[in-house]
């Protein structure tokens, strides 16, 4: 706020003496905007805490109560954005303080607590930003994780037959997830002593210059450590454009389908399939 | 300076390298082995980097340069057992050591090359 300069104690004693009544206001106004998604006694758990630092802040000499009353928002922002409020259902939690207070200095017609109540609004304002930066900061490290987590999903190696891998591959290739597909597959082939791979692209929606980069040196690494490798699922689509790109595939096999590699692979390792009858 | 010992298993040079390759041991190796080769007639080359963790540019092109150079020879060469890491070293660096043929470990290597493997039908 303001600080503790002469005359500034109005709405600070008004906090004080009206607790409850604007308190229950602060109350409402925000229950009305989470609708239901926050139980009121939370609500309120909350708001009082807040209200308590709120009111504290006036004789705030030292930065204590401020850096307390900042934690206490932020903290309390993170958990609205991980509950998946929007920003402004956020901020207005804050904001309506501000509402509250102002019914409670028109009630008292105190034309001086009227003029404090512009900078009290002022740092009403601030404490709304932080709840908004923290906010974002949160939801960015929401998006992180879970792109995170999505690279683990989506770079699965299985076993297809003794001595034959498969990669099926799903999603947009860059280089972290080339990265990663490349690592599993080679120790994959270490633990498993497979011979040959199958890299089936029939989930990657589009191939580009970059991809085929990407795929390439895949399969260079897997054939220095003595794999052949396959690659299958080229979609119509895929093939015309590897062709329109002028993208060389060299001496990699390439097939249709991922039975096709896999009837390539097992033909390769010596195996036959047949019928039973 | 250490040497790389050059084994020879029926007709095939078994060279295992268990030591941090210094540029001066590779010079040495290829030497050495390009001497067997010719006192042997060895019709394949094994090259065991099972132990190897560290490879950079020079290491990379030495593999493809005793493998021209058993060629001249008529010695075929296998690259067994490189590790995940160095692959991707090796991609990475650009070196995709074409003419070199490659093998998971020291056994397939071996059948690679059609070289009998004790205790194998």
């Amino acid at each position: 706020m303001s600080g503790g300069a002469g005359g500034e104690g109005r709405i600070a004693a008004l906090l004080g003496s009206r607790e409850e009544a604007v308190l229950d206001r602060w109350t409402a106004l925000v229950a009305e905007n989470v609708r239901g998604r926050l139980t009121e006694r939370e609500l309120r758990a909350e708001l009082t805490e807040l209200y308590g630092l709120l009111a504290r802040v006036h004789d705030d000499a030292d930065g204590t109560v401020r850096g307390e009353l900042r934690a206490a928002l932020a903290e309390m922002s993170r958990s609205r954005a991980r509950q998946g409020f929007s920003p402004s259902e956020t901020a207005v939690g804050v904001f309506a303080v501000k509402q509250a207070v102002l019914e409670a200095v028109e009630e008292s017609g105190d034309t001086e607590a009227y003029r404090e109540f512009a900078r009290f609004s002022a740092f009403v304002d601030d404490l709304g930003l932080v709840t908004f930066e923290t906010y974002a900061a949160e939801r960015e490290q929401v998006i992180a994780d879970q792109a995170e987590q999505l690279l683990e999903l989506s770079t699965p190696v299985v076993k297809l037959w003794d001595g034959i891998l498969g990669v099926p591959l799903v999603g947009t290739l860059d280089s972290a997830r080339t990265q990663i597909v490349m690592e599993s597959l080679l120790q994959m082939l270490v633990e498993t002593g497979s011979e040959h791979a199958v890299i089936d692209i029939t989930g990657v929606p589009a191939v580009d210059t970059e991809v085929a980069q990407h795929l390439l040196k895949t399969v260079m690494a897997a054939r220095l450590m003595g794999t052949d490798c396959v690659i299958s699922g080229i979609r119509p689509q895929i093939a015309q454009t590897i062709v329109g790109l002028g993208i060389e595939f060299g001496d990699i096999v390439t097939k249709a389908t991922l039975a096709d590699a896999l009837a390539y692979a097992l033909d390769r390792s010596g195996v036959s399939v047949v019928k039973a009858v | 300076m250490d040497r790389v010992p050059i084994l020879k298993i029926g007709s095939v040079l078994l060279v295992s390298i268990q030591v941090d390759l210094q540029d001066q041991t590779v010079l040495a190796l290829q030497e050495d082995l390009a001497d067997r080769i010719v006192r042997t007639g060895a019709r394949g080359v094994v090259i065991d980097i099972t132990a190897v963790d560290i490879v950079d540019s020079f290491i990379g092109r030495m593999f493809a340069t005793i493998a021209s150079m058993s060629k001249l020879m008529d010695a075929e060469t296998v690259v067994v057992g490189m590790r995940p890491a160095v692959a991707i070293t090796l991609v990475e660096l650009g070196l995709s050591l074409g003419g070199v043929r490659t093998a998971l470990d020291l056994e397939k290597g071996m059948r690679l090359l059609g070289a009998p493997v004790p205790g194998v039908s």
